[in-house]
């Protein structure tokens, strides 16, 4: 037998002492992965802005201005593409949070117990169908629905608003804010019932006991406490939509303008570069093509910064924070 | 995914060194990739020691690859611009393949056959013809009750042989397209919707009433969509097919570099909206065996391949190009 080996710190005696040398090879492999994952965002931003500084150097600030985009005399400009992008992600977001955040607050405040899991089983397989499926169906089935019948309501009801103007062709900034809705409604409603489900009981008690209904302790109690939580939500469902390409491309009408109105076609970032990268000849095509993608990075970054100030002036009670 | 191709890199790898086989790499147009994987597959029967591998990967790619000899012959629906041909370290050389043609789909009542003409389909893209029911629609469809109902523009949002084709087209009939517009494998188009692939611009044809949109011929005949027969330069409405395109080959002028145009030909059979795809091939080439065994497949692909093209709805090369092509490949040296 040999000697017991010397106790470092209370209770080690209990356990013989492990060697040192796995902890520090795990930190160190632990540390490398964490580095590797900067690493690689460096590489990516380097590389495109590699490929995009032909088309930097050739048009500079003025590519984010302009409307142009025309292959045939290689002039490039990104503003219609900036536009589609945001203003498709925007319509998502407004239709998916209320739905996404409603829906969590169903399943942790309302729903029968019985009932909750199923319902969480079938938002989390509308999170594994492929894009390509969510645009096949918009262009089968969601398009021609939305125009024959819910573009005309709007039309005929709020037709006076610049909004709902214009001629009806289906494809549309207002489509593709629908089936991106539909994409992101999965991660916000996950996201959302989990910070809704790390509300403490102890507020919802104290509600009840001050003699709230159940609605006003929602409101009060849930939703004022988890709603820097929900704003998290909301942004991670932000920062997809942003980058949703395939389904987006099928049902936005890939048009490079600008108009008011939801029913005109639009384009986005992710989508000019997905369709346009495999025939790209000439370079300075080539590279626009890369320049919009820095731009699309770099619009994901200043948004994502934008929330993190928006956050942190939004310090409810309690502050329940998830990001 | 990265360790997925690796492994499968190394399982090509060990597969190309245990048969001793010689790869002959080709990336570029998707267009014509049919045709070719069934041209390499049949070759194949013929010439065991050579594999091919085509990466289909687009014109843009196929034009860079072989300017920076990664592979060891290009593709391209469109031939090379001037400015791209001079960055080739030496003469690289455009060999015709075979042929398609770009037909116009609509969805009207009833799909009627319509007549076209050039002008006519310039100026629906242009923006200016906006309603089935105008006169110069109507004019040339004497007998057809078309509706009182606004053109959806339909066309390609990616980069394509077909929209080349197709704007090629249209700038040879109409001066305003060509100087508004132009052609390219994608434009700045004035009007209309976008459509990914031929699958996207025909879904949204059927998806819209008063669609008009074009597509190509293969993929209309095997997906029996309704298209107008088109005017050509000698005043004859001709139906895209096989057999028209193949006329519009035959009389089209086609120079010694073989870049050239087809569309708008003098045939009275010829249909117009019609062009070629090449394989973009070093006239020197740099590995002498590979490139006695290229040549050899060239020679193999212009008289037995040449007949399998139409059985996958691609216009071969009519003989008088045929044997020019193939007295170009004579002179590919290794």
């Amino acid at each position: 037998m040999s000697p017991l080996p010397r106790p470092t710190t209370p209770g080690a005696g209990i356990l013989p002492v492990s060697p040192r040398w796995p902890d520090r090879s795990f930190r160190w492999l632990a540390l490398l992965a964490a580095l590797s994952i900067v690493a690689l965002i460096v590489l990516v931003g380097w590389e495109l802005y590699a490929g995009a500084a032909l088309a930097v150097k050739k048009f500079g600030v003025g590519f984010l201005g302009s409307s142009d985009w025309n292959p045939v005399t290689d002039k490039y400009g990104a503003l219609p593409f900036i536009f589609g992008t945001l203003v498709s992600s925007v319509i998502a977001l407004l239709i998916a949070v209320p739905l996404g955040v409603a829906t969590a607050l169903f399943l942790t405040e309302m729903a029968p117990v019985r009932m909750r899991q199923p319902v969480i089983t079938v938002i989390e397989m509308l999170a594994a169908v492929p894009s390509v499926i969510f645009g096949l169906w918009g262009v089968f089935v969601l398009v021609p629905w939305l125009r024959d019948h819910v573009f005309q309501w709007f039309k005929h009801t709020l037709g006076f608003l610049p909004l709902f103007k214009g001629p009806i062709y289906g494809p549309s900034m207002l489509a593709a804010g629908v089936v991106v809705a539909i994409m992101i409604l999965p991660i916000i409603t996950s996201v959302s019932r989990e910070i809704l489900r790390s509300v403490p009981n102890l507020q919802r008690e104290a509600a009840y006991a001050l003699g709230a209904t159940h609605w006003e302790v929602i409101r009060i109690a849930v939703l004022s406490y988890a709603r820097r939580g929900l704003f998290g939500a909301a942004v991670l469902g932000l920062g997809r939509a942003l980058g949703e390409t395939m389904a987006v491309t099928m049902v936005i009408g890939n048009r490079p303008d600008i108009s008011a109105s939801l029913f005109a076609p639009g384009y986005t970032l992710a989508s000019v570069v997905a369709n346009e990268f495999t025939e790209a000849t000439t370079d300075v095509y080539l590279s626009a093509l890369f320049e919009l993608g820095l731009v699309l990075v770099a619009l994901t970054i200043v948004i994502n910064a934008i929330a993190q100030l928006m956050l942190r002036t939004l310090a409810g009670p309690g502050s329940g924070k998830v990001m | 995914m990265k360790k997925l191709l690796l492994l499968l890199g190394l399982a090509a790898f060990t597969a190309t060194i245990a048969s001793a086989q010689m790869l002959i790499n080709g990336a570029g147009a998707t267009f014509p990739f049919p045709i070719y994987s069934k041209w390499f597959n049949e070759y194949a029967k013929v010439d065991p020691s050579v594999r091919f591998n085509y990466q289909s990967i687009g014109s843009g790619g196929g034009q860079k690859q072989i300017l920076s000899e990664t592979v060891d012959f290009g593709a391209s629906d469109g031939p090379m611009s001037d400015e791209n041909l001079a960055k080739a370290p030496r003469a690289l050389w455009h060999i015709p393949t075979v042929a398609g043609a770009d037909v116009i789909s609509y969805n009207l009542p009833g799909n009627p056959k319509l007549k076209l003409d050039g002008p006519t389909v310039a100026d629906v893209f242009l923006g200016k013809i906006t309603n089935w029911n105008d006169p110069r629609i109507a004019g040339q469809n004497k007998g057809v009750s078309l509706p009182n109902q606004d053109i959806i523009v339909v066309h390609r949002s990616d980069g394509s042989g077909t929209t080349y084709i197709f704007t090629d087209y249209l700038s040879s009939v109409s001066p305003e397209w060509a100087s508004k517009v132009g052609k390219n494998t994608s434009v700045e188009w004035p009007v209309g919707l976008g459509g990914k692939g031929n699958e996207g611009v025909s879904g949204q044809i059927k998806q819209a009433p008063g669609a008009m949109g074009y597509i190509e011929l293969a993929y209309a005949k095997q997906n029996k969509l309704p298209y107008a027969d088109m005017k050509n330069s000698s005043g004859n409405y001709i139906s895209p097919s096989i057999d028209s395109v193949t006329a519009a080959l035959a009389t089209a002028k086609i120079p010694d570099d073989f870049r050239f145009s087809m569309v708008n030909p003098p045939g009275p059979e010829a249909y117009p909206i019609a062009g070629t795809t090449w394989l973009l091939v070093y006239a020197q080439q740099k590995d002498a065996a590979k490139g006695k065994k290229l040549v050899e497949f060239l020679k193999w692909a212009y008289t037995d391949g040449e007949k399998m093209a139409s059985s996958l709805d691609y216009a071969p090369l009519p003989e008088n190009v045929q044997a020019r092509v193939l007295k170009r490949i004579g002179e590919i040296k290794y």
